[in-house]
């Protein structure tokens, strides 16, 4: 019953959704007041019927109602609660639901706070998301139901792949969905801009906080994917250029490049139609990402279920709402007008340089991933394409962004010159200088310039907070006061920056790292990066719904204990399938990181690694997330300057 | 902003819809042709493809006789051979089983290779989902396997006239693929 009443809801959503999309649009054009204060209500309405859908889907699997195809597929009697509720959404119907269910949410938090917005902008924000919403929603209903009944049904389901039987990945997909769907609001933003046919400084003050807030969850949910990868496959490496991982990737540049161009459009009304491009292309890739990643054109490990008929559903939609805003960009975005003269050394100046470049690394991962099936179909060829060309591309691209970033925010608008970055930021660069040279005494020359980098990142991120508060040049009481009058969001940007460099001084310690494959019996010690890795015991352990073999390892250095790490293979009988579980132990200044491999006569191959500065990768990221939260709280962000508005926009 | 520059501003806003309409239509060709089976980017293809295939003897799994590549040839002669790399623990070799069966009933002749395959377990493989094959051989050492350039089983080869491969799939038959790529390849092969 509880199924059908999901399946209920989600049709009931569709149709909620389409009815937002005509009314909001045509209510617009029509001016046509009662009309578009319909809109808010039929998007809570659509949030709420796709919420007691999903609620319907989490039931059904924690009550192991194993006639719902979708459940005995992907669940078991035997599988932990977490993962009987985050498995909901671990597979490609589930997961359509979660993507519509955010973006039901998306429009519900437009109604809510968007209460300040002019009436007929916010109808059409909301008749773009509901357009888009009933579209993915009826592909959901059609193709990928998750609410199907199958008869009889069996006595326990197939379970699930144990490698995403993890804490970490069960709140993955959520919190990237977040990052990816969240960039609907923008998209939305930028076609109610182009059908209203005026974009000015509010405009852009509207669309920063939602595609601030997205880029929060993406950044977040690309960093604990990678940490998944780093941890959960036990490869020893965080990163690997893999489809989907370049697919996550490409709306986080371009949602990067939008998150600055908006400011350019508020503070100078320039840049209108360019941002407006970033934000339908940002959207557009974030789509075609998750949705080309299932269609099983693009070679990758993660494994969707792959279905071409699926596949051509979703490549209608893709260009039913990409191709549809584009076109409508072709026709409109001409008769948009830009405002003021741009000075190359100024701060807008130094935006578009970042503008350029992120898009420019976008547009070289976008090759390399889509060379692969191109050359197949157009020259019958096959060819894969590896780290070795995201790295000797996207490199010297992410050079000139590194040394911009730090400084950028120091530039005044409109005219600049160069003479003042020096004299505020000349101490980060010294400094940087004397890292990467100490540095290159011991290493070779690359991580020893990536550290530079980093230093000069993370002090030259706050040359601007250290400048404005006067520190250590007026008394501290002093800088204290100052630091308190600072603009919340000049705070959040030194933050996010500098967390760029925590990463990238992450990335170079990783490429520091030293390993060894060993076969061990019981006893035997080996050297690995300065530490003293001494097999202990190999023994058999069950657990709920595996059986594991775990071997304990003692790590000393220099005689002096260290740690005792226990790396185990686990076997799940249900799907016949064995993953290792890493063993980490770190300090936040290293990661040491022993594999459980095969086992014969009695000895066992393991795997041990020494990662520098590993998890700084992560932290760095954590840390650009909380400066991009931070820059949120901003007052001047969240008022977003209500009466000027109202008066430029008559409803 | 003259005419000819309003144009040139109309053209390049364009361009972004053209970009995206341009890879829409490759996506569309490809995914067409991944359910016609003409495109795999799965697919590593074969570097004998093209080649004569290499020469090999291999024993028999009773109560068929086995089978040399001088006898492949010589059955070549009249109409194109149907080669498949096979083995009973392999579960898509199971999955292509229809497929198989289907083409040798529109008159194509299938000789199989066991690769790596006991014959009692070959024989009670072909019991439990039917025997397409003219001739079976089998390839217990794997050299012949190695000198086909195989990656894994189940892989397809069609073997013309002159004992050249002319169509190789890495992977199972499908019905679809049979329709769209065996029969016109065998029909090119006969001339």
């Amino acid at each position: 019953m509880i199924p059908e009443l999901g399946n209920f809801a989600l049709a009931l959503a569709c149709a909620l959704a389409l009815a937002q999309a005509i009314i909001g649009i045509w209510g617009a054009h029509r001016r046509d007041i009662r009309l578009m204060a319909a809109t808010p209500g039929l998007a809570i309405g659509q949030l709420l019927a796709l919420a007691a859908a999903a609620a319907s889907l989490v039931w059904a699997s924690v009550v192991n109602d194993f006639s719902v195809i979708n459940v005995a597929e992907n669940s078991a009697i035997a599988k932990p609660l977490l993962y009987k509720i985050s498995g909901t959404w671990g597979n490609h119907e589930g997961s359509i639901l979660l993507w519509g269910l955010i973006l039901g949410i998306c429009g519900g938090m437009v109604s809510v706070f968007g209460r300040n917005l002019p009436t007929a902008l916010r109808a059409r924000v909301l008749g773009v998301l509901g357009g888009t919403s009933a579209g993915f929603l009826l592909f959901c209903l059609t193709t990928s139901n998750p609410f199907f009944r199958a008869w009889p049904a069996p006595p326990d389901g197939h379970g699930m792949n144990p490698l995403l039987q993890d804490p970490g990945l069960a709140f993955h997909p959520p919190v990237l969905y977040m990052g990816y769907v969240g960039f609907a609001v923008p998209f939305a933003f930028a076609v109610a801009a182009l059908l209203e046919g005026r974009i000015d400084a509010a405009w852009g003050r509207w669309v920063r906080p939602w595609a601030l807030v997205s880029w929060c969850f993406l950044t977040c949910g690309i960093a604990m994917g990678s940490w998944w990868a780093y941890y959960e496959l036990g490869w020893g490496g965080y990163w690997f250029w893999d489809p989907v991982e370049n697919a996550s990737l490409m709306p986080w540049l371009t949602g990067t490049a939008l998150v600055h161009s908006a400011i350019v459009v508020e503070k100078r009304e320039s840049l209108k139609i360019w941002t407006v491009l970033l934000a339908i292309g940002t959207f557009s890739l974030s789509l075609s990402g998750t949705f080309l990643v299932r269609s099983g054109i693009l070679n990758s490990v993660h494994a969707f279920a792959n279905d071409p008929a699926r596949g051509i559903f979703i490549l209608a939609l893709l260009g039913l709402v990409i191709g549809g805003s584009l076109l409508l960009f072709a026709l409109r975005a001409p008769l948009l007008r830009s405002g003021g003269i741009f000075a190359p050394v100024s701060r807008e100046g130094a935006l578009v340089l970042n503008n350029i470049f992120l898009c420019s690394i976008c547009a070289v991962v976008i090759a390399g991933t889509m060379c692969p099936p191109f050359a197949d179909l157009l020259l019958g060829e096959k060819i894969s394409v590896g780290a070795p060309f995201f790295n000797l591309t996207v490199l010297p691209l992410a050079i000139p962004v590194f040394v911009a970033m730090a400084v950028g925010p120091l530039l005044p608008w409109k005219r600049g010159r160069l003479w003042p970055l020096v004299e505020h930021a000349w101490w980060a660069a010294v400094l940087a200088a004397i890292v990467a040279g100490s540095c290159a005494l011991g290493m070779k020359i690359l991580p020893a310039l990536a550290f530079g980098a980093a230093t000069w990142l993370i002090l030259g991120s706050f040359a601007e907070v250290v400048e404005r508060t006067l520190l250590f040049r007026a008394p501290v009481a002093n800088s204290v006061r100052r630091a308190r009058g600072l603009p919340v969001a000049v705070l959040g940007a030194a933050i996010a920056h500098a967390g760029m460099g925590v990463t990238i001084a992450g990335i170079a310690g990783m490429s520091l790292a030293s390993n060894k494959i060993v076969e061990a019996k019981p006893g035997q010690t080996f050297s690995v990066g300065g530490y003293e890795w001494t097999l202990l015991t190999l023994e058999s352990v069950q657990g709920p719904n595996y059986s594991a073999r775990v071997a304990a390892i003692e790590i000393t250095q220099n005689g002096r204990p260290i740690a005792l790490v226990r790396p185990s293979r686990r076997t799940f009988p249900l799907q016949q399938q064995t993953t290792s579980d890493v063993a980490i132990r770190t300090n936040l200044m290293r990661d040491l990181y022993a594999v459980l491999g095969e086992e014969r006569d009695g000895s066992a191959v393991l795997r041990l690694h020494v990662n520098p500065l590993a998890p700084w990768i992560w932290l760095g990221a954590l840390v650009m997330a909380s400066g991009g939260a931070l820059s949120l709280a901003d007052r001047r962000l969240r008022v977003g300057a209500p009466s000027r508005s109202r008066a430029a926009v008559p409803a | 902003m003259n005419g000819a520059e309003m144009t040139r501003r109309r053209l390049m806003l364009l361009a972004p819809l053209a970009v995206v309409a341009a890879g829409g239509a490759a996506f569309w060709a490809m995914l067409q042709r991944m359910e016609q089976g003409r495109f795999d980017p799965h697919d590593i293809g074969n570097p004998m493809l093209g080649k004569k295939m290499p020469q090999f003897d291999l024993p028999a799994v009773p109560p068929s006789q086995g089978f040399s590549s001088s006898e492949l040839l010589l059955a070549a002669q009249d109409n194109p051979v149907f080669l498949n790399f096979f083995a009973s623990w392999c579960i898509p070799c199971a999955s292509e089983a229809e497929s198989l069966e289907s083409l040798s009933k529109q008159g194509v002749q299938i000789w199989g290779i066991a690769y790596k395959d006991q014959t009692d377990k070959t024989r009670a493989f072909l019991d439990q989902y039917g025997n397409p094959y003219a001739r079976i051989a089998a390839d217990t050492t794997g050299n012949t396997f190695i000198n086909f350039g195989l990656y894994g089983v189940p892989e397809n080869f069609l073997i013309d006239r002159a004992g050249r491969i002319v169509w190789h799939v890495a992977g199972p038959l499908s019905d679809e693929m049979i329709e769209h790529q065996v029969m016109p390849a065998i029909a090119k092969a006969r001339g």
